[in-house]
């Protein structure tokens, strides 16, 4: 038997070794394509979930972040450099992201970082992006603490390299109060899924209801691995609410909004940027018709600063759409080439650019995708634009564009 | 009161569900006194077999409730049943029938390992078969006129035609099985393993065969458990044997792990406690959250009080 463990033991330990070289030699092979060549290059980092669930929202970041590399590049928009996509995969979870992050910041050509999507997972990417220097700019955390502190009535920036291109849950959470009880909806029960984000959304929901002269009926939570919510829904249900608040994403709201209707209660499920999705049509079915969602910015379609955005995305024919992210993305990965233009015009290697990068961030301005592109002081954006979106026929229609 | 009804119908479908899977494990352990971890997988692949055989149907949409429950249901469990006992059969005769003779961790780490690949494997290649869509994220699993999404009322409580169907197909299965453990041959010869397997085979009993018509039963069961699973939750996707298997197995444990009637059990009972659970705990510790919380604090219970399980295994221990 102790043979037997012995020998165990050595192959995971070789297995183990294996895999450490051969880290290794990849990091080599990338710090030696520096130098060679007169152009220098920069790398921008993606850091998403290009796998599983929340792939769809991934894809569309990377694509976005890609277009926008090539643009700079074809208008050779940084004289001397030319820019690279280096796109890692966050599984949307804390750990791999921290993973991704530790990779991306020991590549010495990485200057900056468009990403995350999930709030919870830039808390363990931001902390490793900061302390080299890294610009951290989200298309898509809307979780408030991420740049002013965890105590709101008191803001204090905690991460001087993270900037965001969307709206907060702080605007978010209230808007959707405001048109609930706009259309007279005043009994609504909440349900989130204890993350960082749907926590974060539903007690800003929460108070901007209540304030507002609604009652919450029911206050209840889900795990994101549970596939059953049918307790849950009986004990909301018992509550009689005019609609559900929901906290989360669509990999969960799709099938709550069908077995909510399912089990009879027929009251619209309303959620955040996170169920606004194609798929959480597709995996609610007909349930989903007359569910609602808020997000970020104007609806990208009706824009007109996004259509040069929407018709070259179309042409550089990827496979993957936009999805709700994209212009965000856009304009993200054009703040940090913008910043780059300052930092990168005097600097000899790309790793010395990056404190640089950071303090350029401040003064980029500029007009994306989305509307003007500007961060204040606590790296939010300056635009804080939300669309409430409704299904209609199996589909996202707009609703109202509230400011 | 309502709550009370509403709440037992709820844990009673789900807890049928847990049954289903939980017979599985029972069965498989009660023969080769192994935990076969990979069962939950054995049930996604189920799931995933009936959803391709609709798509060899050619994706039909819209029918009548007779041609749905009658001609689309029995198809796909039927395609189910056969990947997912090919798929049990496979495991069986490359993982674990060159393990049988080695110490009992081994096979133990061996069903992790199957269960891990087994997920990859759809997870990245379920996409490249042919009409096949991408399975990296939930699949909608096809809808059954009649059962899917529909529901009626009794009084104020509402049952869902699906949960109608899980606790039909958990009676059927358990009637199946019990004739097919007392009244068939192979069933006998199953019993007669499990007691003693060295004499059985001294008495003539194929042993290979026995044990891998056990795996064969345990993973038809699963593939009804699948379909039923994608009745009533309208998707399916590689990561829900996970769960699914783990609930399974600790209502086999908590019904008597080796009996097959304490695998009902266990799996209803458990159903039942998660969901009374959210309801009629009071303060926060009955928030759903804590679901998970007292379906293992019962478990534990049971262990400390009887280690045998609630109905204790028939099974001889031969050790």
């Amino acid at each position: 038997m102790n043979r037997r463990i012995a020998k165990l033991a050595a192959v995971t330990f070789v297995a183990g070794t294996l895999a450490l070289t051969g880290c290794g030699s990849r990091a080599g092979n990338t710090t030696t394509g520096t130098s060679g060549g007169a152009v220098k290059i920069a790398k921008i980092g993606v850091i998403a979930p290009l796998s599983g669930d929340l792939s769809a929202l991934g894809l569309g970041i990377k694509n976005s972040v890609d277009l926008a590399i090539k643009q700079a590049n074809e208008s050779n928009a940084i004289p001397g450099w030319k820019l690279e996509l280096a796109a890692e995969d966050d599984q949307a979870t804390p750990d791999v992201g921290k993973n991704a992050a530790t990779k991306l910041s020991s590549d010495p050509l990485v200057v900056g970082v468009v990403g995350t999507l999930n709030s919870s997972v830039a808390q363990s990417v931001t902390p490793v992006l900061q302390p080299a220097h890294i610009v951290q700019v989200s298309p898509a955390n809307t979780g408030p603490g991420l740049t002013q502190g965890n105590d709101l009535t008191k803001p204090s920036r905690p991460y001087d390299n993270y900037f965001r291109t969307c709206t907060t849950d702080a605007v978010q959470g209230p808007t959707a109060a405001t048109y609930l009880l706009s259309v007279g909806i005043n009994k609504v029960a909440t349900i989130h899924d204890k993350k960082t984000y749907g926590q974060g959304l539903v007690e800003a929901f929460t108070k901007a209801f209540t304030a507002g002269g609604g009652t919450i009926v029911a206050a209840q939570t889900i795990n994101p691995d549970d596939k059953d919510f049918s307790a849950v829904i009986t004990n909301v249900k018992a509550a009689k609410p005019a609609a559900v608040y929901y906290g989360g994403e669509y990999p969960q709201a799709g099938p709550l909004s069908k077995q909510m209707k399912a089990a009879g209660l027929n009251v619209p499920l309303m959620g955040g940027d996170g169920i606004f999705d194609p798929a959480y049509v597709d995996l609610a079915g007909s349930a989903a018709n007359g569910d609602l969602a808020t997000s970020v910015g104007a609806p990208v379609e009706t824009l007109a600063s996004a259509k040069a955005f929407i018709t070259a995305y179309k042409a550089a024919g990827y496979k993957d759409p936009y999805a709700a992210y994209g212009a965000q993305s856009y304009d993200a990965a054009n703040a940090i080439i913008n910043a780059l233009k300052t930092s990168l015009a005097k600097a000899s290697d790309a790793k010395s650019a990056r404190a640089d990068t950071v303090a350029a961030m401040s003064s980029v301005s500029f007009d994306g995708a989305t509307g003007k592109v500007a961060f204040d002081k606590f790296g939010d954006t300056v635009s804080k634009v939300i669309t409430v979106y409704k299904v209609t026929n199996g589909k996202w229609g707009t609703e109202k564009t509230l400011s | 009161m309502d709550l009370f009804w509403q709440q037992l119908i709820n844990g009673l479908s789900l807890g049928a569900l847990y049954a289903l899977i939980a017979v599985g494990y029972t069965v498989v352990y009660g023969i080769v006194q192994l935990i076969n971890f990979a069962h939950g997988e054995i049930f996604m692949v189920g799931a995933f077999g009936a959803f391709a055989t609709w798509v060899v149907m050619g994706s039909p949409k819209q029918m009548s409730w007779q041609a749905a429950v009658f001609g689309l249901l029995p198809a796909m469990i039927v395609g189910g049943m056969i990947v997912s006992v090919s798929v049990a059969l496979l495991t069986e005769r490359l993982a674990y029938r060159p393990l049988r003779d080695a110490p009992r961790l081994a096979p133990l780490i061996t069903a992790i390992g199957i269960s891990v690949f087994l997920q990859e494997v759809v997870r990245l290649f379920f996409g490249t078969i042919p009409g096949m869509p991408d399975a990296k994220r939930a699949i909608p699993f096809p809808t059954v006129t009649g059962i899917s999404g529909r529901s009626f009322q009794i009084g104020t409580v509402t049952v869902q035609n699906s949960a109608v169907f899980t606790i039909a197909a958990l009676a059927v299965c358990t009637v199946f099985l019990w004739f097919f453990v007392n009244r068939t041959k192979t069933g006998r010869a199953m019993v007669a393993t499990s007691q003693d397997p060295d004499t059985a085979r001294l008495m003539g009993i194929n042993v290979d065969r026995v044990i891998m018509s056990a795996f064969a039963v345990g993973a038809a069961l699963a593939a009804i458990a699948g379909v039923a699973h994608g009745m009533r939750y309208g998707n399916i996707d590689f990561r829900m044997g996970f769960l699914a298997g783990l609930k399974a197995f600790t209502a086999a444990v908590l019904g008597g792990i080796g009996n097959i009637n304490g695998a009902v059990v266990g799996g209803l009972v458990l159903g039942v406690v998660e969901s009374m659970a959210t309801t009629f705990i009071p303060g926060q510790f009955g928030s759903p959250a804590w679901k998970d919380v007292w379906a293992f604090v019962l478990l534990i219970l049971v262990l400390v009080f009887r280690p045998q399980g609630l109905l204790g295994a028939k099974v001889v221990d031969r050790a």
